[in-house]
């Protein structure tokens, strides 16, 4: 019945749509990329100055706000479509469920994840990260954090229908986080360590590639529940 | 219609199962615990405290088989909109965390002795506060969404993406370990374990399931039995 | 389902039709009948209505009425695809909506309590968001504009919409109607926030579709002067309030 539908145009069409929400005013992806400046700054007056112990801590610390500044983000990602009923309209489009969620992810991923990662040098530079470890510190965000927006829309996409749901999302999605941050601090490590960072980077691409494969589906088995 | 799909069905079940589940409970608690404290050598390295892991370990064994039964019960819920199998995930949840608190506080305090401290970052007590955390994401998600239904719903397809994450967690975790603290320090399993160490840890774990089995369905005949009261109520408030 | 181009006897059977759309935008519905057989749903653990049957034939309209809680939004998002039916089935032709999401047909327009409107977004755009969620496409320019002048909306099109009164967002949300062909309107309480005039405006919007041969389900406790059936959903309300399995 519906041969004639294009499916790509609607992809990019709420692709495009996320993205310009994100970066609009009240959007995110100011938000996200200040919390991650910000956030970071927090270490060396936490933990002093010093250089070397800063080096140390870098690549752990660049990791964890990142993680942080994401799910901070995601936060909204289905909620604000489901308060003012677009998440109604979201769910008739003939893409289905499963290719709403992708679109979406992708668009967080990129309006919002995208320019931290740009951003990681600078950071990197404020923690007196290693010389040799930069690209890595790049290479790993780009590879993992796609993981991060994937597992936490499922989080996301779980507590959509609850008042304040960011703590409980946050609660979801923490411990699933884990490999993902293990294995992308692990290359930087290895790479500032002069060892092979390609087993890390390895492992860290498997996990993501894991959340592409559950993320979609099961945030849009979530998403129906509180469609009914 | 399934079989235990029917509620009167599965209280009639759970109370041929609970006098049995009870006996053996007990039986197996009496011995085991007879083993473990008076007939299992004290070991060579660490002594009296070795005792912990007669506790510990099938605590830990515990946290996980629980775990697949949650998750077991989810799958079940969401391919067939089994409503009795989605109130037996929330029956067995907590069960689970207890299990796995418990394994995580006689690891702790097996620590102090053999470390020195009460909490090493070791592969394996990291992976059960991973686990820990994991459920308290269900228990917490359970409670989050006002509609019963929709709140198990929900729980369930966590405790799947769960279920998923847990190799992943659990290699990720042992990796990690391996390149921060190369030597590791607790090495209890395996058949190198000598025969009077090992007896009192397969009772205790008969023991622990047994327990499992006896509160799992005391707990779903609870749940049974409050939405049983809902129905009533709502029936009521109807005239 | 593709709206069939325009036949000439059409535009002369239906003359009225022109002023909102341009000849190359009125649509020839020639749908198949929604059948509704033997419904029941249950909402938060309760059964609301059981034994639901229905036919909604191409240039029918349905109302829906009841008392608050009977379900008429229920049935609306039931038949929209969000969430099951406990028991019947729903088919539209040979589309079986009660296995498989109606979202694949294209078949329907839905209108639900929120305006789904992006605050921060001009009118232009959302409309533009809703069409390219639907279709993947922008609307057609002229459309809009002739859909916009319609309900009074043309000075809001460049407008974001956190600046529109309450009516006015509820107008914006019923300018989907005009946007996309697609032969089955769901509408829940489309009247709620409407003054006199823009109910005529949509009574007339209405009537234009029917005309087309296309199908009009609504919710609404408001007379809008459109003729069409009745379904008094407290005819089925359950004679069981919950699965007696429980007890």
């Amino acid at each position: 019945m519906s041969g004639g539908v294009n499916t790509s145009a609607i992809f990019r069409a709420i692709f495009m749509r996320d993205v310009r929400l994100a970066w609009s005013q009240g959007g995110t992806g100011t938000m996200a990329l200040s919390f991650f400046l910000i956030a970071v700054t927090l270490f060396p007056f936490g933990v002093g100055p010093e250089p070397q112990t800063l080096a140390r801590i870098a690549a752990g610390v660049i990791w964890v706000v990142a993680l942080l500044a994401c799910l901070l983000s995601l936060d909204r990602l289905y909620q604000a479509d489901y308060e003012d009923g677009s998440l109604d309209d979201l769910a008739l489009s003939p893409l289905g469920l499963t290719g709403v969620a992708a679109a979406k992810i992708l668009a967080h991923w990129v309006a919002t994840i995208l320019p931290l990662v740009a951003l990681s040098p600078i950071l990197g530079m404020l923690m007196n990260l290693d010389a040799g470890a930069y690209g890595m510190l790049v290479l790993s965000l780009l590879v993992g954090t796609p993981a991060l927006s994937l597992i936490g829309s499922v989080g996301a996409a779980l507590t959509v229908s609850v008042r304040r749901g960011g703590v409980l999302m946050s609660l979801l999605v923490l411990p699933l986080y884990v490999p993902t941050l293990i294995f992308g601090v692990g290359a930087i490590d290895a790479a500032a360590g002069m060892t092979d960072p390609l087993p890390h980077l390895a492992f860290l691409g498997a996990v993501t590639l894991v959340a592409l494969v559950i993320g979609p589906i099961a945030s849009a088995a979530a998403l129906k529940l509180s469609l009914e | 219609m399934h079989r235990f799909a029917n509620p009167a069905e599965f209280n009639r079940l759970a109370d041929a199962i609970l006098p049995w589940a009870k006996i053996i409970m007990a039986a197996a608690f009496a011995y085991g615990l007879y083993l473990a404290l008076f007939t299992s050598p004290p070991d060579y390295q660490q002594g009296e405290s070795v005792r912990i892991m007669y506790v510990h370990v099938p605590a830990a064994w515990m946290s996980m088989f629980t775990y697949m039964v949650v998750a077991a019960a989810s799958f079940t819920a969401l391919v067939w909109r089994h409503p009795v199998a989605l109130l037996a995930g929330k029956a067995a949840a907590p069960i689970g965390a207890t299990f796995t608190a418990l394994a995580l506080i006689t690891g702790m305090l097996w620590g102090k002795p053999m470390w020195g401290t009460y909490w090493v970052w070791d592969g394996r007590l990291t992976s059960v506060l991973v686990l820990f955390f994991l459920y308290l994401g269900y228990m917490a998600l359970w409670r989050g969404l006002d509609e019963e239904d929709k709140a198990g719903r929900a729980a369930s397809i966590l405790a799947l993406v769960g279920v998923v994450n847990i190799p992943i967690i659990k290699f990720s975790v042992d990796w990690w370990n391996t390149l921060h603290q190369p030597s590791s320090v607790m090495r209890m399993d395996g058949p190198t374990m000598p025969a009077e160490m090992l007896w009192p840890l397969l009772t205790v774990a008969l023991a622990f399931k047994a327990y499992f089995i006896v509160v799992f369905l005391y707990r779903m005949k609870l749940e049974i039995n409050l939405r049983k009261l809902t129905v009533l109520s709502s029936i009521e408030a109807r005239g | 389902m593709r709206a069939a181009s325009l036949s000439p006897s059409f535009a002369t059977l239906y003359p009225e039709i022109r002023p909102l759309m341009t000849a190359d935008h009125i649509p020839r519905y020639n749908a198949p009948a929604l059948v509704a057989d033997g419904l029941a749903t249950t909402r938060g653990g309760r059964r609301v209505f059981e034994g639901l049957s229905f036919t909604v034939s191409s240039g029918e309209l349905l109302y829906l009425r009841g008392p608050n809680g009977s379900g008429k939004s229920t049935l609306l998002r039931l038949i929209a695809g969000y969430g099951k039916a406990h028991a019947g089935s729903l088919m539209f032709g040979d589309s079986d909506w009660t296995e498989a999401s109606p979202a694949f047909d294209g078949a329907m327009i839905y209108a639900g309590h929120e305006n789904a409107l992006k605050p921060v977004l001009t009118l232009r755009e959302n409309a533009a968001a809703y069409t390219g969620v639907m279709t993947g496409q922008a609307p057609d320019d002229a459309r809009l504009m002739a859909g916009a002048a319609l309900f009074g909306l043309t000075t809001l099109l460049d407008r974001p919409a956190r600046f529109f009164s309450s009516g006015q967002k509820h107008r914006a949300n019923l300018l989907r109607f005009t946007l996309l062909d697609r032969p089955l309107w769901l509408m829940d309480e489309p009247t709620v926030g409407l003054d006199a005039a823009n109910r005529d405006v949509l009574a007339d919007l209405m009537k234009r579709h029917l005309k087309a041969g296309g199908m009009i389900i609504a919710a609404t406790h408001d007379p809008i002067g459109v003729e069409g059936r009745e379904l008094a959903l407290d005819d089925f309300s359950p004679k069981v309030v919950i699965d007696e399995d429980w007890l």
